[in-house]
Order: structure tokens, then sequence, then C-alpha cells
């Protein structure tokens, strides 16, 4: 495997009972790269990311990440290699605070008995978790309650845990489904600065096109369990098949209306 | 580690509080003495069912090691003869905390109604076998002579009733350390949100596991300390389904907001069930549950919220 690469995908196959949800995903990820996942409801985005984090076994094909191969392993493991992942509805513990929510996901990033046996509240784990949130702007919610604070900001926390192991690859599957749209950019912004001062190689699945089109240096197109296009932005979002089954007519016209009102501005 | 362990707010009063019990229980009639002395060690077995309910689950068959921990003493006296309390405590602990490990290996992987039920039938196949084995006692069981103290024998049971104390005191605050460490807040992170706990790098059924041994050997040293303080074994009372019923009924009526919250909802519940003997014996399981009814919609957190009302109200904080 290339040094540079730090996901190798080859002919990955993934079928429920006959119907095909995956199907020949060949892919190179470099190191450092932001890579953008677009397709329609049901294209195989979250089943691609679900299979690379151990969330489902492929039918068949291969992964490797870092150059191990990973595929079928469970997710824990896999978080263990250094790939990460955050998820579409946050995954986070509703009843504990934003701090207690970090301290556990600090103290089990180290893995180590003798650290897991010392007391969660430790100066030198909340010292760590105050970094954590001062970067991801979390510190005002530092004692409350997650289930009392807005989708917004659980999806940082939920982006925050996943990362506090400074993993190689992390996966977003929809980081700012749910957030409201004067949200969205100041959360993409934080994440993705972070994500990038840390050298983390990040791949996300997004339907906003203008949130894709701002942070990615590649996209990946999936139609019907396939990457149907895998180019940079400016490529990707004119070709006409992702515009005939990805981005749609409707879409076209908004996508290529932005882009006319923003030239006008410009 | 000593500092930080008498620093601990619910530590320090655990102590003072048990201290006094332990003054008190020089004067107390011997049916208080008993009473209390059953209340505290049917505690232990309470607050191990507290880790799992903090866990999110809810074990309908904690009576296999309340039993284990009890027959383990009567056993051992029967091929040994010995009554030595450290023995039989070692023994009681080491045989529960086993068969948890083992059958841990099953349950870690079941949730919700699959691991009470789960829990329910593993338990009352120890039941079947005591019954039917006459060997182990069969429906009888066995009588268990007086615990004694490196060799000394007590005239009276406040030797038993220190030790018990002593051992609850020790369960809190080995209890109390495992639930402020890393791995004890995995009770909360486990019962929220096992995908994120995976995706943190660390198995879920593992840490069920871990609080699933822990509880089994805390019910196996409260059977041996049942059987040593009643001076009897026998199935219905130490195995049968109902005596896992009554454990999670205190475990509800005491609350999950505290480690000692067990041991308060126990002592409650003994003299509850004594005076509601007392007062109706053809009818004293409708004032137990209606008790327990009452509990449940006045206090729904448990008799300790009431407690924690008390002291919020004072300014203090336990």
């Amino acid at each position: 495997m290339n040094n540079d690469l730090i996901l190798r995908v080859r002919d990955l196959h993934k079928s429920f009972a006959g119907i095909i949800a995956a199907n020949n995903i060949n892919l190179d990820v470099a190191n450092g790269e932001i890579i953008g996942i677009i397709g329609a409801n049901g294209a195989g985005k979250t089943v691609f990311v679900n299979m690379v984090t151990g969330y489902l076994k492929p039918t068949s094909g291969l992964i490797e990440f870092d150059g191990d191969e990973i595929t079928g392993i469970n997710p824990r493991d896999i978080t263990r290699t250094g790939a990460c992942r955050s998820f579409q509805i946050s995954q986070v513990f509703m009843t504990m605070t934003v701090l207690e929510n970090l301290l556990v996901a600090v103290s089990l990033a180290r893995q180590d008995l003798k650290s897991l046996l010392k007391p969660l509240y430790s100066d030198e784990r909340i010292n760590e978790c105050e970094q954590i949130m001062r970067r991801y702007n979390l510190t005002e919610h530092r004692d409350k309650i997650t289930n009392t604070l807005s989708q917004g900001v659980r999806k940082l926390l939920d982006i925050a845990m996943a990362v506090v192991s400074k993993p190689k690859l992390l996966l977003l599957d929809e980081p700012t489904s749910g957030v409201s749209s004067e949200e969205k950019f100041d959360l993409m912004d934080l994440v993705v600065n972070a994500l990038k001062e840390q050298g983390t190689t990040v791949l996300f699945v997004e339907h906003d096109m203008e949130v894709v089109r701002r942070y990615v240096d590649r996209i990946l197109a999936f139609y019907q369990g396939e990457i149907i296009c895998d180019a940079p932005p400016d490529v990707a979002l004119n070709d006409s098949k992702v515009i005939e089954y990805v981005l749609g007519e409707s879409r076209k016209s908004t996508y290529e209306n932005e882009q006319t009102v923003r030239a006008g501005y410009a | 580690m000593m500092r930080s362990i008498l620093l601990d707010n619910t530590v320090r009063c655990v102590i003072v509080a048990f201290m006094a019990l332990a003054c008190i229980g020089l004067v107390l009639p011997n049916w208080i003495l008993n009473n209390t002395m059953f209340g505290l060690a049917r505690g232990l077995a309470v607050l191990g069912l507290l880790l799992l309910w903090r866990t999110g689950l809810i074990s309908l068959g904690h009576s296999l090691y309340f039993g284990l921990g009890a027959y383990a003493v009567a056993l051992l006296e029967k091929h040994t003869g010995s009554t030595d309390i450290i023995l039989r405590l070692v023994i009681a602990l080491t045989v529960a905390g086993v068969i948890g490990f083992f059958l841990g290996f099953v349950l870690r992987h079941y949730r919700g109604i699959f691991f009470a039920m789960l829990s329910l039938a593993f338990s009352m196949v120890l039941y079947g076998v005591l019954v039917k084995t006459e060997a182990l006692g069969s429906t009888d069981g066995f009588s268990v002579s007086q615990t004694t103290f490196l060799g000394w024998q007590p005239a009276s049971k406040y030797p038993l009733f220190l030790s018990i104390i002593a051992i609850c005191i020790v369960a809190i605050i080995g209890v109390q350390f495992y639930l402020r460490s890393a791995i004890g807040y995995l009770t909360t992170s486990v019962r929220d949100n096992e995908i994120r706990v995976e995706y943190l790098g660390y198995s879920v059924a593992r840490a069920v596991h871990i609080k699933y041994i822990i509880s089994a050997a805390l019910a196996g040293v409260s059977g041996a300390l049942i059987a040593m303080s009643l001076g009897q074994v026998d199935p219905d009372s130490m195995v049968n389904w109902t005596v896992s019923g009554e454990l999670v009924f205190i475990t509800i009526m005491s609350g999950p907001g505290s480690v000692v919250a067990p041991f308060i909802g126990s002592i409650t519940f003994e003299f509850l069930r004594t005076f509601a003997f007392e007062w109706a014996p053809h009818a004293w399981q409708l004032i137990v549950g209606g008790t327990l009814l009452g509990i449940i919609f006045a206090l729904p957190e448990g008799l300790w919220s009431l407690i924690q009302r008390l002291w919020t109200k004072k300014g203090k904080v336990l």
C-alpha cells in the first residue's frame, strides 16, 4: 500500500437478502484529504460509511486502513486502529453533562486499565477536556445535561467525542443534518479547521451542496450503491451523471441559480 | 488514596452513621438487632442490583448468587466443620463470583426483559437442583451453626452484627469509588448509548460483564451473612424466585441515587415486613405491596430522594 494512502477499498459489495446496497466500490484516500460523499437517499452512502467503520460487514471486498486489512472487524477494534466516526443522529450520553461525555471519551481513548480505574474527574483529564471544549466552542455548555442542548451543540459534542483519540481518519455521517441553516457553516468551519489542524483525513456524507463545495478536496457521488463520480468539486458538480442522478433537475437549476447570483455579487 | 476516601462526603457520612449504629447495637433489643442485621446483609445484594440498574439492567435471578453464598456456608460446615467467618465469606464470595463470571458470558449479550428472564431461568435451575438433591438438603436445607471468629465463639450475635457493619462499610466504599472511576461511569454510559461506547473503543459486553460479576459477588456475600444471621438455609428462603423479586422490590423502593440507598431501603423493608406480619399475619403482603405502590407514586426516585430533599433543604450535599 502506498504510504500516502490512509484508506484503500477494493470491490466492496453489500447486499441485503438480494437487494444490492453497495456494489463494486473502489477507492483510494490519501492522508489529509477531505472528501465529500453525496447521493440521493438510499444511494448507499451510509452503507459505505457503516462498512468502513465496522457497523456492517461487507458481503465481499477488501478494506485496508493505514496498511492493515479491517474488512468485517468490529467497530471498537476499528476505532482502536484510528478510524472513528460521528453519526447522523448524535450518539452522545444524554443524561450526562458535556464535560462528563468528554471525560468518558478521553478515558476510553487511552485504553489502559490503570487510567480507567482512576476517578473520572481528574485534573489532567479535565484540562484535556477543557481544551477540546474550547476548540469546539462547547465551553459555555460544560455543565449542561446533554438532553437539554440544541441539535447543533449535540452534533459538535458527537464530533468532539469522536476525535478525542486523535484519529487518523474520521467519517462524519451528515454532520449538518438537523442543524439550522444559520449554524451549518459555523459548525463546519469549526470542525474542518480543527480537523485540519490535527491532520485528520475526513470523509463526510452531506446533502447540502454548498457545504460540500466549500469544504472538500474531492467528491464521491453515489447512485444505486455505486460510485458514479470521483472528482474535485468543480468537476463532480458539473458531471452529467451527478446532475442527473444526484442533484436532479430541480437541484441543478437551484445550484446554477446560486452560482449565477454569486457571480453577480462578485 | 486514604485521603480521597476520607474526603468523600458519602463515605464520611456512612462511617459516622455505621459507627453510631454499632454503638446503638449494644443496647438494642434482640429483635431490632436481628432485623437490622438482616437489612444490612440484604442491602449488599441490593447494592449489586443497583449497579445493574444503573446500567439499565434488572436481574430477576439474583437469588442464584444469594443462594450460592448461603449454601456455600452450609456446605463448608457440613464437609469441613468450619464455622469461621473469614473462611465462610471467602468461599461464598468466590463461588458466587466464579459462577457469575461464567454465566456473565451468556447474559452480557442480552438486555431488557431477555436479561431479566434468562437470569430468572438460571436461578430456577439451581432451585430445582437443590429441591431434588438429598445431598444438598432437599427442601429442608441445612442448619448453620453459630459463626466463630478465629476460633472464638461469642455468646451473643453482637460480634456478627459488627462484622456485617464492617463488611457493609467496605462494600459501600468500594462501590462508591468504582462508580466514581472512569470504568464506573460506564454504567450510565452503557445505559445511555451502547453504540457510542463501542465507537469509543470499549466493549459494552465487557462493561456489562464486570458489573454482573461484582453484583454476583455482593449477592453471594449477602446470602452468606443472612445464612449466618438466620442459622438456616433452605431453597425457598434462599433461592426461590420470590427472593429475587424481594431484592428487586427493595432496589426500586431504595432508588438508584446513592450507594447508601440500598441499606436504608433494605432495613426499612425488614421492619415494614415485621410490622406488617405482626398487624396482619394473613395479609402482610398487601401492606408491603401497598407501601411499594405508595413509594413509587410519591417518590419515583425511591426513598433516597426523600433523604436527598431533606439534606438539600439543609444546604448539604451527600
